[in-house]
């Protein structure tokens, strides 16, 4: 049965009512009974918390983590030293360049898929994509995994830079909406935190005691994983509304603001800086957009020189405000881009030797797994795919990636059997 | 015997003249003063010298980066670098060398123009500046800020009083160049630059420019009606300005649907513009300055990069990212020789 708030759609304007409803739908069977009580117990650890930086439409290993200049494939683009000794990226990250030592990279990449739709899934859920079976996020796993019950905020954030805010059930996969990802569009917080102006703050608390009292009544008799989600998402709404702060991003120093960078994902890296030391669990910021089938060289520097200082800044100051040894960070993308320079000076879909960074949280700073051959055609050495990633997201949070969800006393594994974490980045 | 008489310009008579080969694609290429050479910058960091008549190749080497921007100074070739550097050489040393280099700019160094005198150097790049340098000692004479983006390229008017520069956007700045001082006017080709919305990057900026040779035209090459910015889904424009007035004077399209990129352009002496396109393949354009429509075109077997006119006026030079430079005549293809008449047949001897 569905609750006649919940759209299910990701096209839903997100507002605290669709918050509401998002958290409902069929899959309210989001339940503790998914994992065996040992298994959550081990994973009510210390909290941490994960930001995940989508670079959208497939950037370029070549003009990033993996340069080959002097190559055929090499572009115009130099390389340069970096904090982390004998590691060398592109001359298009200068910020990042000075956080190597905290961040890691995984250069032997080979997801074998070269499509938008499906390098997505392989990257958000460490599985191919399969006609039978959703996988969900790594988001909403961790939603599952590391959050909160008690957290005001939803589990899996997103700020996108463009479009409605909203949840995405599809997401959560078998893990209920409840984990799904919810859209902040643009960063803006969810419409309609404040109380309405003519409600009267009594009127409020009359109004809750009255909806406590008839879902009391309700529980004692069709007590559901629904309706337990049903009456969770109303004081989780109510704990968001008085942490509205955390979207307000005027009340940063205007310094603070500058470091960022004043563009959109200089404010969306500010943001999810806020929202992760407000207890946020997982914050995925995504970046548009790196598709550089035409003018690859001059898109990648206006896209990766946007990025470049806004993601340092986030590091430094997750660093410095104790923060960045309790939080994963990585930074992905569907696919990288072609060696080979197109007629239109263009890289264009590839996935068979490319790139992913990762840092904080159990990472090993400075350290690279995998190499590819000369001018980055092939992976050399070190070959890994999403499932190994997922694995090692999970192992670097401090879990057993090997552990299995429970559905209906099945045993589903958490992360593809068939990997295993990257052992080189991991600390 | 009769002289032969001088042959007319005609573009409609545009052929293949001759071909030279490199194995890495091609940027940006310029005939040297002498018109002995055509020299062509490569994706490899080299620059490429070719004799015109022997074909002889000759690489220059040294540049951290690739190379689109060629300028002369007499017998020098000046070349600039994605690294930012600017390299003077003697262009027609049997084995070029550097003979000075230039730590620049930050960044791109996206073109190079010599002033009628012969004496100063512009160039321009993605640190938004334009810079003036001493071609007798390399010294920075001045940079000239004021554009917020990629300044994309650079033209002395040919009086030597002004200089133009062009960039991303399509803002051109025109200013007298011997004293530091703003632009004293704009002239407008934001339409050869779009902020597309859908993957939130600008795309654009003045890819080609050239004055005529009397300065009364300025012409900006690029690419309009963006659809689909990674895609390159465009259509070539030539901005045509009168510059006396700073107003556009034309908007110079392909007459047949191209999807590209107008990457080059010059006006030729004669007054028709040319301009050459890469993008969903190759084409050479020709326009009279008043029409918006090419009178005559000419497909290319590639994607074509650039666009240089030799000193004699009767030959293009394209670079194309197969590697090639090809070279075109304007005159008309020669007449290939009759057929020598069949033999008479030998009279038979008579009987008898």
């Amino acid at each position: 049965m569905l609750c006649s708030y919940s759209c299910g759609s990701s096209d839903h304007s997100l507002s605290r009512r669709g918050f509401l409803g998002g958290a409902l739908g069929f899959g309210a069977m989001a339940l503790d009974s998914m994992m065996q009580p040992a298994f959550t117990r081990e994973l009510q650890q210390q909290q941490k918390r994960v930001l995940m930086i989508w670079l959208n439409g497939g950037s370029s290993q070549l003009e990033t983590w993996d340069p080959k200049p002097g190559t055929d494939t090499g572009g115009p683009f130099q390389t340069i030293a970096t904090s982390a000794p004998g590691v060398h990226i592109s001359e298009l990250l200068p910020y990042t360049a000075k956080q190597m030592h905290r961040l890691a990279l995984v250069r032997g990449l080979n997801t074998a898929e070269d499509d938008h739709g499906k390098g997505s899934v392989i990257m958000h859920t460490g599985r191919r994509q399969e006609p039978a079976m959703k996988w969900p996020h790594l988001g909403s796993v961790c939603a599952k995994l590391l959050g909160d019950r008690d957290n005001p905020l939803p589990g899996y954030i997103h700020i996108t830079p463009r479009g409605n805010g909203g949840v995405n059930s599809e997401d959560a996969a078998f893990l209920g909406p409840r984990y799904a990802s919810v859209a902040l569009s643009d960063g803006h917080a969810p419409a309609n935190l404040d109380r309405p102006a003519n409600l009267s703050a009594n009127d409020d608390q009359r109004r809750h005691e009255f909806r406590t009292h008839a879902d009391r009544k309700f529980l004692s008799s069709r007590r559901t994983a629904m309706t337990e989600a049903y009456t969770q998402s109303y004081e989780q709404a109510a704990q968001l509304m008085r942490k509205r702060d955390l979207f307000a991003l005027d009340k940063e120093p205007p310094a603070v603001v500058d470091r960022y960078g004043r563009h959109d994902f200089g404010r969306h890296c500010l943001m999810a800086r806020r929202l992760l030391e407000g207890g946020a669990t997982f914050v995925k910021v995504s970046h548009s957009n790196y598709d550089t089938h035409h003018e690859n060289f001059d898109f990648h520097i206006e896209q990766v020189g946007e990025f470049d200082r806004p993601f340092a800044t986030l590091v430094e100051d997750l660093h410095e405000r104790g923060l960045l040894s309790s939080t994963l960070i990585l930074v992905a993308s569907e696919f990288g881009r072609t060696p080979k320079i197109n007629r239109n000076y263009g890289r264009d879909h590839w996935s068979r030797a490319w790139s992913v960074a990762l840092g904080g949280c159990g990472i090993k700073g400075g350290s690279v797994s995998g190499k590819t051959n000369a001018n980055g055609t092939a992976v050399a050495d070190g070959q890994v795919h999403g499932g190994h990633l997922f694995h090692t997201y999970l192992k670097a949070l401090g879990f057993d990636s090997k552990k299995n969800f429970y559905i209906d006393q099945r045993p589903i594994p958490i992360a593809d059997p068939k990997a295993s974490p990257i052992a080189e980045v991991l600390a | 015997m009769t002289a032969t008489p001088t042959p007319k310009l005609d573009p409609a008579n545009t052929h293949l003249l001759k071909e030279y080969k490199h194995d890495s694609p091609l940027l940006g290429c310029r005939f040297d003063p002498s018109g002995q050479f055509v020299f062509a910058g490569a994706q490899d960091n080299r620059i490429v010298r070719w004799h015109l008549d022997s074909g002889k190749k000759t690489l220059l080497e040294g540049h951290k980066s690739w190379v689109r921007a060629l300028a002369f100074a007499a017998k020098q070739l000046i070349s600039a670098d994605y690294a930012g550097r600017i390299s003077f050489w003697p262009a027609d040393a049997d084995a070029p060398k550097p003979a000075r280099t230039l730590d620049a700019h930050r960044g791109w160094v996206r073109a190079l123009a010599v002033s009628p005198d012969g004496q100063t150097l512009a160039s321009c790049g993605n640190d938004h500046l334009v810079k003036l340098w001493s071609i007798a000692d390399g010294k920075l004479v001045r940079e000239l800020p004021g554009h917020d983006c990629h300044v994309y390229n650079v033209a002395f008017h040919p009086d030597g009083t002004h200089l133009v520069s062009a960039d991303l956007k399509g803002n051109v700045k025109v200013r007298s160049w011997e004293r530091e001082r703003p632009a004293e006017r704009e002239l407008d080709a934001k339409i050869l630059h779009k902020y597309d919305g859908g993957f939130l990057a600008d795309i654009g900026g003045v890819r080609g420019m050239a004055f005529s040779s009397d300065g009364s035209l300025l012409a900006c090459a690029g690419i309009t009606n963006v659809s689909n910015a990674f895609a390159g889904v465009g259509n070539p424009l030539i901005v045509l300005f009168d510059f006396k007035s700073g107003k556009q004077k034309q908007l110079l399209k392909p007459k047949t649907p191209f999807q590209g990129t107008a990457w080059g352009v010059v006006v030729h002496p004669s007054g028709f513009v040319a301009g050459v396109g890469g993008g969903n393949g190759g084409m050479l354009w020709f326009w009279k300055p008043d029409n918006a429509q090419d009178f005559f075109s000419l497909k290319l077997p590639n994607n074509a990069r650039d666009l240089a006119l030799h000193p004699d006026g009767k030959r293009l030079a394209i670079p194309f990212f197969d590697g090639a430079v090809r070279t075109y005549s304007l005159e008309p293809a020669p007449t290939p020789p009759k057929p020598a008449p069949p033999p008479k047949p030998v009279p038979k001897p008579k009987k008898g």
